[in-house]
This record gives structure tokens, sequence and C-alpha cells, in this order.
């Protein structure tokens, strides 16, 4: 049963990944990007990650590719005018990609030494765990625990790379005036 | 038949080479940027997949961290590519080449 649900989950979210580099209309294809997140959350829930599950759903699925849709339908970036992909571009990416996946075919179909089946997963957080070895629990008390532990730094680091963005985005997107490198619009609108 | 690691793994891999194929097919900046975010994806199950079998919660936490970064990222790009339609009126990498002469 659950080797089922991996293959379906998979072809779900390899399809609509592929369905992503295809599709002529951005929308579209933003659609497709959110069915492959979703069919990646699957994946991770099937993987006993069911923090990292919600995580995907809440952040990537709903507030990323909300912003995408909404930049996308700003824009209107398809007015009717859609440049193809001239010949040697598409021979060059296919080539690429191919590549990529000869390498991986060679390296994964071959004996490795990577273990066949894991551990079977803890759901709390045992007492006498260490900063140094966390095992793998399906509790979001343990992500509490490494990232105030272990990763303390890199996780206030990246609270401050998130009010960086922040600044940056508000800097980006505001109009300089006659100081700036950018004069106001008279008429508002997108023209400048 | 059971699933192991490398059968996550061949599924990322998979998708990394298919928001790769993407990055360098498309023209359009949005589509462009939506097959990078597949990629970080990607790289986010091989790292769920190495820490559920390797029995440690650091992966989970890198994955913490990226999905963090990822957002942080999208907000920062998609702002240049408005402030660059402002500029220019296209999100097409053909129509964006002033450093090339």
């Amino acid at each position: 049963m659950s080797d089922f649900l991996f293959y379906l989950f998979a072809a779900l979210t390899v399809l609509s990944a592929f369905l992503v580099t295809v599709s002529r209309n951005p929308v579209n294809g933003a659609m497709y990007m959110i069915a492959s997140f979703v069919g990646m959350a699957a994946l991770f829930l099937l993987l006993e990650a069911y923090f990292l599950a919600a995580l995907q759903v809440l952040v990537y699925a709903g507030a990323v590719m909300v912003l995408f849709l909404f930049i996308i339908m700003l824009l209107d970036a398809e007015k009717g005018r859609t440049i193809r992909p001239n010949r040697l571009t598409t021979a060059a990416s296919t080539v690429g990609g191919l590549l990529l996946v000869l390498g991986l075919v060679y390296f994964t179909l071959g004996d490795s030494a990577a273990p066949a089946t894991p551990l079977p997963a803890v759901t709390e957080l045992p007492k006498d765990v260490t900063p140094d070895n966390i095992p793998y629990t399906t509790s979001s008390r343990s992500y509490g625990y490494g990232l105030f532990t272990k990763y303390m730094l890199p996780f206030q680091v990246t609270g401050f790379l998130l009010l960086i963005a922040m600044v940056g985005v508000i800097v980006l997107s505001k109009r300089l005036d006659a100081s700036g490198d950018q004069a106001p619009a008279k008429t508002g609108g997108l023209e400048s | 038949m059971t699933i192991e690691l490398n059968d996550y793994l061949f599924v990322s891999g998979l998708l990394f080479a298919i928001g790769f194929f993407g990055v360098l097919l498309r023209r359009n900046t949005l589509v462009i940027y939506m097959c990078l975010e597949l990629m970080l994806n990607a790289v986010n199950l091989a790292l769920v997949a190495f820490s559920r079998f390797h029995n440690s919660m650091d992966g989970n936490l890198f994955v913490f961290f990226i999905i963090s970064v990822a957002a942080a990222e999208v907000a920062v790009g998609l702002a240049i590519i408005v402030a660059l339609y402002r500029k220019r009126q296209t999100v097409m990498v053909e129509e964006l080449a002033e450093l090339r002469n």
C-alpha cells in the first residue's frame, strides 16, 4: 500500500513539474506547480516528516504560489506575444537535462551502500537526547529542540535574513522621487 | 519490493533535472523563477529522505532553513522582476540584453 502511494505521488510530482516547464501560459504553469508542491508534501508524509509536509503546503503551495500568481496577473506577461524558444536552445536544454538524468540513472540504479530500509520512527523525543545527536522523530517538538540548541545561530541569522528581505522588497518596490534615479509617474499606472 | 532510499533520490534527481531543463528552455523570467523553486524543492526531498534513512534530524532542520530562505528569495526576486517590468515593459529574457554590447 505504501509502495503504491509512493509511485502515485512521485508520478504526480514529476508529471506536474514537467508540465510547468512546457505549459505555454504562466498561469497554467503556476497551477501545475501547486499540484507538484502538494505531491511533494505527500512524499514528505510518506517519509514521516509531518511538520515539513504541513510547512510545505502552507509556505510553498500557499504563500509562495499566491505571490507568483499575483505577480503574473499584475504584469499580464502573456499579452498575445510569446517568444518561442529557438531550435538551438531547445536542443541544448534537452541535451543538458538528459545528461543529468543519465548521470542520475547511473548513480541510483547501480548497487550502493545506501541503507535500504529506515528504522521505525519514534513519535516522541527521547529523554536522554543531546544536541549532537538528535534522532529522527515525528514530533514537531524535536524541530524546536534542534533549532534552539544545535542550530541556534543559523536560526537567528535566518530571522535577520527575513528582516533584510522585507526591507529590501520595500526599497525595491518603492517609487523613487526626483532626488532618486526614477522620477514618479505623472499619470500613475505602469508607464514611466 | 519495498521503497528504498535510492527511489526517493531518483525522484529528487528527476525533479532537479526537470527544473534545470525548464530554466534553460523558457524565456519568461517568471517561469524561469518557478523552475528554480522546483530545483530547490528537489533538494528538499533528497535531504528529508537522507535524514529519514539515516535516523537523524539534521536534514529536516536544513529543509526548514531552506524553506524560509526560499520564501525570502521569492519575495525579493519578484520585487526585482516588477521593478524591471516598470522600467522595460517586458519580462522576456531575450529583450533584456543591455549587457551584451
